[in-house]
């Protein structure tokens, strides 16, 4: 068991551009140690380019990020796992190297827990390509625990799960919350976590 | 492990699994090298003469053959995105892709050249300095390469763009490589001062590039 998680997150003022159009401004929040965070609003309210701003793939067109708690110097993005809709998963290796890579890469190597997070262990010496869209998605999802990291960004996590996965889903993030994680949730499916802040894009352009 | 050996091991492994990579630059090469003789006819003193200066200008091409998958695939299913979040900084992680084109596209490429210059009426003895260039200037090829990878990522058919791209910063790289092999067959001077400037195009790509390559990915990743 890891030490639990001591990193906050705060939001103050920021603003999304994106081919000249203002997707939003005057964003704030604040996210303590063990709070979850649902971003939703219709589609193309800047819920993807909210989760890239803060995971430092896009630039911040106004405002600051900042992570009190964390280790003076570490950038945001680095304290981040950012789950996309890509699923970043490499069709020539199997399984296990894909999540092998990641843990070398990004964790300490040890890619045990990752593999049974969503039960792929079963399915870990099988070419990543002959998965099935369920199957890549939860190894996508397995990289969180490929390497510990404080704040998960998951990006329309449940896309293409099972009922029993977005299940194991929701309690893998109920987990990382009680033990001390942060997770920002753009979703348009329910799941049980109990999401201390809420967060609607793109009201002013509904109304 | 640390992050930029498991990525440079990644790299290599996927270029060899994922195929084309390897095979097609080798196979290009010979293929161009190949047909030269047909074209210029059978005169052996005119191949021999030509002979650097078409290796390596094959070379130059076959590495542009696979430039574009120094971060393509990893961009387009998302593994760039991911990267970026990564310990490494993005200039670090240009270099480490860059390296690894080097270990899967130049070397392998270098290391043909001979028996390729075989078919050119090559001096014998002009080989060993041929290869020991083309492994000391096939660095700037890659480390160069990145640069127009980045710049045309996100672009349909980017190869044929890239190579307009890159092709014209290759000529310091192609006039000193094969002056240095000339220069060893047939004099005058050193093959040396042209070999030690190789090596200074390639150390100069090697700390310059991977910041340009990093610059142009911040902006291909909005």
């Amino acid at each position: 068991m890891q030490p639990p998680f001591t990193v906050s997150l705060e939001a103050r003022d920021i603003a999304c551009e994106r081919g000249g159009r203002l997707l939003f401004e005057g964003l704030n929040f604040a996210l303590e140690p063990g709070e979850a965070l649902l971003v939703s609003g219709p589609n193309g309210a800047g819920k993807t380019s909210l989760l890239r701003q803060l995971a430092g793939l896009l630039p911040l067109e106004a405002g600051q990020l900042s992570a009190p708690g964390a280790e003076a110097g570490t950038p945001v993005a680095e304290l981040c796992h950012y789950v996309g809709h890509l699923n970043a998963v490499k069709s020539a290796f199997t399984v296990r190297e894909n999540l092998a890579f990641w843990a070398d890469f990004a964790g300490d190597g040890t890619i045990d827990a990752a593999l049974a997070a969503f039960r792929l262990d079963a399915l870990a010496e099988i070419s990543a390509g002959l998965l099935s869209a369920g199957q890549r998605r939860k190894l996508a999802l397995s990289r969180l625990f490929a390497a510990p990291r404080p704040i998960w960004l998951l990006d329309e996590p449940s896309v293409s799960l099972d009922t029993a996965s977005v299940k194991r889903l929701d309690a893998a993030i109920r987990d990382h919350l009680k033990a001390g994680g942060i997770a920002i949730v753009s979703t348009h499916v329910p799941l049980k976590t109990k999401f201390a802040h809420e967060l609607t894009l793109g009201l002013e352009r509904a109304a | 492990m640390s992050a930029a050996l498991a990525l440079l091991v990644r790299d290599v492994k996927l270029a060899w699994r994922e195929g084309g990579a390897i095979g097609v630059a080798l196979g290009f090469y010979l293929v161009v090298v190949a047909i030269t003789p047909f074209g210029l006819g059978p005169d052996l003193n005119l191949l021999a003469r030509v002979a650097p200066g078409m290796l390596w200008v094959a070379l130059l091409l076959a590495a542009l053959l696979s430039a574009d998958r120094i971060f393509h695939n990893d961009y387009e299913d998302g593994t760039l995105d991911v990267l970026t979040t990564g310990p490494l900084p993005l200039p670090v992680l240009a270099a480490v892709k860059s390296l690894a084109h080097w270990i899967t596209t130049g070397v392998p490429l270098a290391l043909l050249a001979p028996v390729l210059g075989l078919l050119l009426n090559l001096p014998l003895d002009a080989m060993p300095l041929l290869v020991l260039a083309m492994l000391a200037g096939t660095p700037a090829v890659s480390f160069i390469a990145a640069i127009g990878a980045s710049l045309t990522l996100g672009l349909r058919r980017s190869g044929l763009l890239l190579a307009l791209l890159v092709l014209p910063l290759y000529v310091p790289v192609l006039i000193f490589g094969v002056s240095t092999a000339s220069a060893a067959m047939v004099g005058p001077g050193s093959p040396w001062p042209p070999f030690l400037m190789l090596c200074a195009l390639s150390l100069a790509s090697i700390v310059l590039a991977p910041l340009a390559a990093a610059a142009a990915l911040r902006t291909a990743l909005r």
